[in-house]
């Protein structure tokens, strides 16, 4: 009996082998590379550094974590960038839904393939490209501002501000909450409408009691995206963002490029980890992993 | 009848919000001024020309390709060995797998920049070509896995049953039957991995070292203000060269039309 032979009649006898089998090489890619940088990070999260040579010192150190949580500056970083990726996430939750329910609900089928591509390029198209856009747009003599002034407005100065992070992050992240709202809509079937109408709801009752619980999922799924993107971004705050527009990825990546202090970077990365733990545990108990 | 107007009237609004940045990346590659501002004072071409003569910018353009392509072949790999593997498991297995999958991009990317930049000065490894390319694979593995598993989900499994009743052997069915019909959404899987790795930026600030890939050129050319003219033209070239596989990717896919990132 040749070798493919046996091999697949082991495999058909115990599924559970050749499972193992298909996915040992990237599960060791995995562990190898991901899982074990993810445990290299909390490890030096607790190693110092030599303030003098600028050697890493191995060890066990809360020092890091204490400086985090007392010196304001990095507190207020933190909640500066949690709160703009709350905020980013809402306001991509309201533009998403007229998109998602004219998609599904009031466009016929060609219609949809047009929008969904038009959803499609701008979420696929180069990031940097885009933000770069609106640094364009938003600077002092920018697109806004002669626009504003055509129409006989003042200008106004919202390039390099956390204005402009929270436009420009909306922007960059809301095809990522229009395709999983639009496809949680595609799921509730049309009878469920009908009979809301029936028992005598009105048009916006109707959505507000069975379309927007049945929605849930695949908004909470885009959040994933929207509020993890808003949380990891720097080069945003930096590209549009002012002076005092540090994120939590700034700290992180001048800690690392500038002054070379990983230990204390690493620190400052858990953070967001945390953050994301805690928001993906809810969002597993809310079904968002099924809307995905 | 009114309140479906207001819908389609906001709904263009927002289209229109999504596209004039990319409408203004297109006008400013054709400017002329050296110094970007609006209106756009004259159009001038020989900045394409100017941008393709710049080292720099090749050097950058020739890594970026090659990061991403070897990045690309190692996602198509492991993306569909995962994928397979998980469609074969029990549910309380798969839940577990499918959610340690899709962490590389559930999580922030400053933490998986900064986790791989702990791990290599862990070690002591050298930033190189190598670690970039490490570096895109971890998430260019999960746009495979996705959409491969999106495929999966929808193929009978009758079909391999049949292929098995009738004599083939594993890896006979994995050929004729597995490969071809899974063939469509590795292809669309590769060609977003390709174009997620050519525009990546947050993670490769932290696996790069001295070398720039086309995003990091950019991005410092921002930062620095200067070169801004070739800026714009490489951002042009950016959006138009990575347009092209996400149509190609979404005609892959089907009608259905959902590209799982």
């Amino acid at each position: 009996m040749s070798l493919s032979k046996s091999l697949s009649r082991f495999g058909w006898r115990r599924p559970g082998a050749a499972s193992v089998a298909l996915l040992g090489l990237p599960m060791v890619w995995f562990a190898a590379l991901y899982l074990a940088a993810i445990g290299a990070l909390l490890i030096t999260s607790f190693w110092t550094v030599d303030d003098l040579s600028g050697d890493l010192i191995p060890g066990f150190s809360l020092t890091n974590f204490q400086q985090l949580f007392s010196v304001p500056v990095y507190t207020h970083i933190a909640l500066r960038t949690i709160g703009i990726a709350a905020a980013v996430t809402i306001t991509d939750i309201i533009l998403a839904w007229p998109v998602a329910y004219a998609m599904i609900r009031l466009a016929g089928p060609r219609l949809r393939a047009a929008m969904m591509a038009a959803v499609m390029v701008p979420l696929w198209s180069s990031y940097l490209a885009r933000v770069y856009a609106w640094r364009l747009i938003l600077s002092h003599d920018g697109l806004l501002n002669w626009t504003l002034m055509e129409i006989g407005l003042p200008r106004l100065h919202i390039g390099y501000s956390n204005w402009a992070m929270w436009i420009v992050f909306s922007y960059l992240w809301l095809p990522f909450m229009i395709l999983p709202v639009a496809a949680s809509v595609e799921r509730i079937p049309p009878s469920l409408l009908e009979a809301s109408a029936d028992l005598g709801e009105r048009g916006f009752a109707t959505f507000r009691r069975v379309v927007l619980p049945m929605a849930l999922p695949g908004m909470v799924a885009g959040a994933i995206f929207t509020f993890s993107l808003t949380l990891g971004d720097y080069v945003t705050p930096m590209l549009v963002g002012g002076r005092g527009s540090d994120f939590i990825g700034n700290v992180v990546y001048s800690n690392v490029g500038v002054t070379n202090n990983i230990p204390f970077a690493a620190a400052y990365a858990v953070l967001p980890l945390g953050v994301m733990a805690v928001f993906l545990l809810i969002a597993r108990r809310l079904g968002a992993f099924d809307a995905l | 009848m009114r309140s479906e107007t207001l819908i389609w009237a906001v709904v263009a609004a927002i289209f229109a919000f999504l596209f004039i940045p990319i409408l203004v990346i297109v006008l400013y590659a054709f400017s002329a001024a050296p110094i970007p501002a609006w209106p756009i004072a004259g159009f001038a071409l020989h900045w394409f020309a100017d941008t393709w003569a710049d080292q720099a910018v090749r050097q950058a353009l020739v890594l970026s390709l090659k990061v991403a392509a070897v990045a690309t072949i190692a996602a198509m790999i492991l993306g569909t060995l995962a994928s397979m593997a998980v469609a074969r498991m029990q549910s309380a297995a798969k839940e577990v797998v499918s959610f340690i999958a899709v962490l590389p991009i559930a999580l922030p990317g400053i933490l998986t920049g900064m986790a791989l930049a702990a791990y290599f000065a862990f070690w002591g490894i050298n930033l190189s070509y190598w670690t970039i390319v490490a570096g895109h694979a971890t998430f260019c593995v999960v746009i495979v896995y996705n959409n491969v598993v999106a495929r999966l989900r929808r193929m009978p499994r009758s079909l391999t049953e049949a292929s098995a009743d009738l004599g083939a052997d594993a890896f006979r069915t994995f050929r004729l039957i597995q490969l071809p019909m899974m063939a469509s959404a590795i292809g669309a899987g590769a060609l977003l991995a390709f174009a997620l790795s050519f525009d990546e930026v947050i993670v490769t600030t932290f696996t790069a070292g001295a070398q720039n890939t086309l995003p990091l050129w950019i991005f410092g050319a921002i930062r620095l203000g200067q070169q801004l003219p070739e800026v714009n033209v490489v951002v042009f070239a950016i959006i138009l060269f990575t347009a092209i596989p996400v149509l190609l990717a979404q005609k892959l896919i089907g009608e259905s039309g959902k590209v799982a990132r």
